[in-house]
């Protein structure tokens, strides 16, 4: 059960069952769709973008645990930071999901509690879905994006 | 393959490797007994099942998706490829035609297993997602045009859906379904209700493999062919629990996968009767499915072969003929009553634990159960479950219309085998009270 702990943190239990800004955005100007077919996790990602930085986020749909408090905690990662230092943390995140990290661990702060994620590799789809979901609301992105 | 064609082989070939288990002839499943039905001793004849997944020992409960194998058949595959291997139909020399044997014999034991009038209604294909493309293709492309209708159920898996959508599409024709209720079970009111003139064929499976619902095809096919309908039946997930019997049921097509009875992938087959195969274009042309060729032009060959263009999968059919007598050595009727306690113990037990919830309930089931947990993902009730070494399957199951139909993404699905016994129910149910408590 240690291995199963290392995936399902506390935190991540946490923010499952209790995701923050967890709503549709009133003020949106920006927002995409990220859809799992392989499990039917689908998440709408919203942005409220003034110029180049992130005033809000916010995010709406269904998953698994993983999906669900990986989006909650984005929204929160990501809230006030410039596109390009989303698409930073990003990067970043997804070398740790997929055990691509170079020496030390990455600055992540709290998403660092998804380090446990490259130990089941069916699962880094459900980590990553919404940050997918939000690379294609900040690009644009008309499509709703699939992790297919 | 006769007894006089067994004998001229074994006596014309001196030279064949034989080493060890690996090209021992095909037994006899050696799990027989008068007594009743010996699961333990079953189990014995699959050696996937002998390992440790995750240092425990592997409890597979993802039937539905695809069985293991016995043996006798990873026996008959080595087996043909190192003694039997030649291209079939076409060579003079000693092992095609020793090849050709054998693929006729596996042909004649699926015939005789579903009980089909002869042995040219049955059809090699890829499996049951082949098998109904080629009757919509050619059946339906032959047969269906603009205004008329395909009527299906609420329960179909994919695979017999998008081949109606293809060619719907093509033809301006409509696709109808007929609904079920919230236990899984087809509404035959409704259903009959939906059977009309403009109705060209009737497509519909014989279990469910989300719900595990077996569906009313007897009073079905009654209905459809009081109004002259042909009816085809995807039998994936029937075969490897019910006994089929093709002209009983009077269906005009039944597809199923080879793989799901224990078989090999990329073989299954496509029943059809004679009369409706005769008039049918052929499916894919190639070799084997002509009579002759000029440039100018071609006759096709007869049936079966003229729906098995292409080298087929020699080894492939003839596995599944050994997949097929593997289960007939059993019994398919000892099968299904083993399965059919299973279910029940399965069904009470887990039903039992606190958050869950079935998905399917209706009254006729065989092999599948799908189950939520309350507040829990199934995704993660999967992943959990996997390191106990259990092995379901979670998501949609290729059944998105059956997901939305019940409302939900995705279901947790254990689905039974031959081998399956008590103590894997309990081993699942034991994995699912982990999976709450580690979300408590």
């Amino acid at each position: 059960m240690a291995d199963l702990r290392d995936l399902y943190q506390d935190v991540i239990l946490e923010h499952s069952k209790a995701p923050r800004n967890f709503r549709e955005l009133a003020t949106a100007n920006h927002k995409a769709e990220g859809f799992n077919p392989l499990c039917g996790d689908r998440f709408t990602v919203y942005l409220d973008l003034d110029g180049d930085s992130i005033r809000d986020i916010s995010f709406q749909g269904s998953g698994c645990a993983i999906s669900k408090a990986s989006a909650s905690m984005m929204t929160q990662s990501v809230k006030g930071k410039s596109k390009a230092e989303a698409e930073k943390i990003f990067g970043r995140f997804h070398e740790m999901v997929t055990g691509h990290t170079h020496g030390d661990q990455p600055d992540l702060g709290k998403l660092t509690v998804f380090s446990g994620v490259s130990e089941f590799p069916v699962r880094v789809k459900c980590a990553t879905l919404a940050w997918h979901t939000l690379q294609a609301a900040l690009e644009g992105k008309q499509e709703a994006i699939s992790t297919e | 393959m006769s007894t006089a064609a067994k004998k001229r082989t074994s006596s014309t070939r001196t030279a064949a490797p034989r080493n060890g288990n690996v090209s021992a002839p095909v037994q006899a499943p050696t799990s027989q007994s008068t007594s009743g039905y010996d699961v333990e001793k079953i189990r014995a004849d699959f050696p996937i099942l002998r390992q440790k997944i995750r240092g425990k020992p592997l409890v597979y409960l993802d039937n539905a998706a695809t069985t293991q194998k016995p043996q006798a058949v990873i026996n008959t595959i080595t087996r043909y490829y190192e003694r039997d291997n030649a291209n079939i139909h076409r060579g003079v020399h000693f092992l095609s035609e020793h090849a050709t044997e054998e693929h006729d014999e596996a042909r004649a034991t699926i015939q005789h297993f579903i009980n089909a009038a002869d042995s040219k209604e049955i059809i090699f294909v890829r499996g049951a997602t082949e098998a109904i493309n080629l009757v919509a293709q050619s059946y339906g492309r032959a047969h269906i045009g603009a205004g008329d209708e395909v009527l299906i159920t609420a329960m179909e898996h994919h695979s017999n859906i998008v081949p109606w959508q293809f060619l719907c599409d093509e033809k301006g024709a409509k696709l109808r379904v007929a609904p079920i209720n919230d236990a899984g079970e087809l509404l035959l009111d409704e259903y009959a209700k939906l059977l009309g003139p403009k109705t060209k064929i009737v497509a519909v499976t014989h279990v469910s493999n989300a719900l595990g619902s077996i569906t009313p095809l007897r009073e079905m096919i009654e209905l459809a062919h009081a109004q002259k309908i042909p009816v085809l039946v995807d039998g994936a997930q029937a075969i490897p629990h019910l006994k089929v019997d093709v002209q009983a049921l009077d269906c005009d097509f039944y597809a199923f996968s080879g793989h799901k009875v224990y078989g090999p992938t990329g073989i299954g087959v496509l029943y059809g009767k004679a009369a409706l195969l005769d008039a049918m274009p052929p499916y894919q042309g190639g070799g084997d499915m002509i009579a002759s060729v000029t440039f100018e032009k071609t006759l096709f060959n007869k049936l079966p072969f003229k729906f098995e263009a292409g080298t087929p999968d020699i080894c492939g059919a003839i596995g599944l003929g050994a997949a097929i007598r593997y289960v007939e050595g059993l019994g398919i009727d000892q099968i299904s009553a083993h399965e059919h306690d299973l279910l029940a113990y399965a069904t009470e037990k887990v039903s039992a634990i606190p958050g869950v919830r079935l998905v399917g309930t209706a009254k006729e089931k065989a092999g599948v159960l799908s189950f939520l947990i309350e507040g829990i993902h199934p995704h993660d009730i999967g992943t959990i479950l996997d390191q106990e070494g259990i092995a379901i399957r979670t998501g949609h199951h290729c059944s998105q219309p059956v997901m939305q139909r019940f409302d939900i993404p995705a279901t947790a699905r254990a689905s039974l085998g031959l081998y399956n016994t008590r103590d894997e129910i309990d081993a699942l149910a034991a994995g699912i009270e982990k999976v709450r408590e580690v979300f408590a």
